[in-house]
């Protein structure tokens, strides 16, 4: 194959994976933090007590998160098709990628908030702060490198999704490799996407660990 | 009068008051219920600072939560200043949790947050601009002693600034109480001291009333001008740091007060063998307590002069309970019926506490 045809396909490709990480990875993880806040602050004695509640959200984001990802995209075809208009091409695939996300995002959100201090609460709560305030002054802003490195793996764990909606004519990279490189017999193709994943997923783990790093005040630096 | 706490006040509403406070956790579902405090009555009174000593589980931690309604009654009701607790709306519960300074063992400071803004947190979370902020932290900074580590995040900071972090924090909402759970448990001996000092200076100079919660006879001993000794979920006994520690009556006081460095200590191999009555032959150990206007009379002189030249000092010690003298001695003397005898008239004139320990060789 030309080198610039070559070129010209991966470029189109890569910016068809960005797209859809990029606006499922916003839609998802928006919807996914307060969901996860919800699981981390509302059971048994804790600050927005709802035990009842948190069972079923909990259920159903385990029920979300078992599902294998290619089912779920075949799953919800009709949802995806009301949202979206169609049930193909690259807006169609960001539905299920976004839902995916979702349940993800949450219970990373979770485990992070769940390992903020109790004293830090406890101290909020002897302050006079609001539930909301807690949520926001502290829960929030401690677990904030741990929100980033979450928001680092959901990122790195959509890359991986995104190829796989090529299925649904969804496009990217992943698609790409299988179309091409897999189906035509061009090696130097996959060779090619392999090597744009192994970058593109390199940048934004390191871009999301210096981040972390940046915000965590935990230890002492030198 | 108190020499601690000059501004005590009895007659005005005391700062905290419990009245037959009791407290149960659990007893839902199936799970036996755990009754950490029964029948508490305890009183703070305005500009005191008071002591709560006990071991661990014996339900002071959750004494102090009651006072700002981190823990609810189960029973009676708790009052801060005229105030019941139990009363308030959530509103109203904030409200009075900004009238009220609390620390803590582990300092509770926010790793995310320098020193600065960590006592900059009580205000913003009472809405107080940010002008307002900087005018109220920074002099707290100072009192505390660290205005050179505002920029400074806790985990640069040693255990003992971060306490001073904790107290400065405290205070940014100008409280009328000072709520102190543990909070020199996790320092070592000097920077213990040194937090004392401070919480000394801030009710002297602030007038701020101080209910603290602690394991530590040492820290009772420094600071607080009223004790209360608690035991399985009850106050056993309570008074004048001086008088409950220099005439304990309850046994938890004792044992206290013994584990304590407070008064003289035996060393080991003699206490292992000493035996409850004496057998012939054997020597009376005894512990002389004397305070006051004792602690200041040559009485090892007389001692020997009353009740015969065969007298042992095996320990002693001066000790200060809340600022006042204290000195303890452990001696022995021969137990036969007439040295027992001339002791007991010269300890009867004197006005010595005494104890017997033991007996033995």
């Amino acid at each position: 194959m030309a080198y610039d045809m070559l070129l010209s396909l991966l470029g189109k490709a890569l910016w068809q994976t960005l797209h859809m990480v990029l606006v499922s990875g916003i839609i998802g993880s928006l919807i996914g933090l307060p969901i996860g806040i919800f699981l981390a602050t509302s059971g048994k004695g804790e600050l927005f007590e709802a035990p009842q509640v948190n069972r079923i959200v909990g259920l159903i984001v385990n029920a979300a998160r078992s599902t294998p990802f290619i089912i779920l995209v075949v799953a919800i075809i009709p949802f995806t098709r009301m949202i979206a208009g169609t049930s193909i091409g690259t807006s169609a695939a960001i539905v299920p990628l976004t839902i995916a996300t979702i349940p993800f995002f949450a219970r990373l959100v979770e485990g992070s908030i769940r390992e903020v201090d109790k004293g830090l609460i406890e101290a909020a709560r002897a302050m006079g702060a609001t539930p909301v305030q807690i949520v926001v002054k502290v829960l929030l802003a401690e677990a904030r490198p741990g929100l980033i490195l979450g928001l680092t793996l959901t990122v790195v764990s959509l890359i991986g999704y995104s190829a796989m909606v090529g299925a649904v004519g969804g496009g990217g990279l992943g698609d790409l490799g299988i179309r091409y490189g897999y189906q035509r017999f061009m090696p130097e193709v996959m060779l090619a996407v392999v090597i744009v994943l192994i970058l593109l997923v390199q940048a934004v783990q390191s871009a999301g660990d210096r981040l972390a790093r940046h915000f965590d005040k935990r230890t002492r630096k030198n | 009068m108190n020499a601690l706490s000059p501004s005590v006040d009895v007659n005005a509403t005391p700062m905290v008051r419990f009245e037959a406070v009791g407290k149960t956790f659990g007893g839902t579902g199936g799970h036996p219920a755990f009754t950490a405090l029964t029948g508490v009555d305890y009183t703070v009174q305005r500009g005191a600072i008071a002591g709560i000593i006990g071991r661990s589980g014996a339900g002071k931690s959750t004494l102090i939560r009651l006072v700002n309604g981190l823990e609810v009654p189960s029973a009676g009701k708790v009052f801060v200043d005229g105030v019941d607790v139990a009363a308030l709306d959530a509103a109203g519960l904030r409200a009075l949790r900004r009238e009220v300074g609390m620390i803590f063992q582990h300092f509770n400071l926010l790793s995310s947050r320098t020193a600065f803004d960590n006592v900059a947190l009580p205000l913003e979370i009472a809405g107080v601009g940010a002008d307002a902020i900087r005018a109220k932290v920074l002099p707290l900074l100072d009192l505390v002693g660290l205005s050179d580590k505002a920029g400074r995040y806790p985990a640069e900071l040693s255990g003992g600034q971060k306490q001073r972090v904790g107290i400065a924090r405290a205070l940014a909402t100008s409280p009328k109480l000072l709520l102190s759970d543990e909070a020199t448990s996790a320092l070592d001996p000097e920077t213990t001291q040194s937090i004392l000092e401070l919480l000394k200076r801030i009710n002297a100079d602030l007038g701020l009333t101080v209910l603290l919660i602690t394991h530590e006879m040492e820290v009772v001993k420094t600071v607080a001008s009223d004790v209360a000794v608690i035991d399985g979920g009850r106050i056993v006994e309570q008074g004048r740091t001086f008088d409950v520690f220099t005439r304990p009556q309850h046994e938890t006081t004792r044992s206290l007060l013994s584990a304590a460095s407070g008064g003289a200590k035996l060393p080991e191999w003699i206490s292992a063998d000493l035996k409850p009555a004496p057998q012939p032959g054997d020597r009376a150990l005894v512990r002389l307590v004397f305070f006051g206007e004792t602690a200041f009379q040559p009485l090892t002189a007389r001692l020997v002069a009353e009740i015969g030249p065969d007298v042992n000092i095996l320990a002693g010690a001066i000790d200060e309970i809340a600022g006042e003298p204290f000195g303890s001695l452990v001696v022995s003397y021969p137990a036969e019926p007439a040295v027992l005898e001339r002791a007991a008239r010269f300890y009867a004139e004197t006005g010595l506490t005494t104890e017997v320990i033991g007996y033995g060789v």
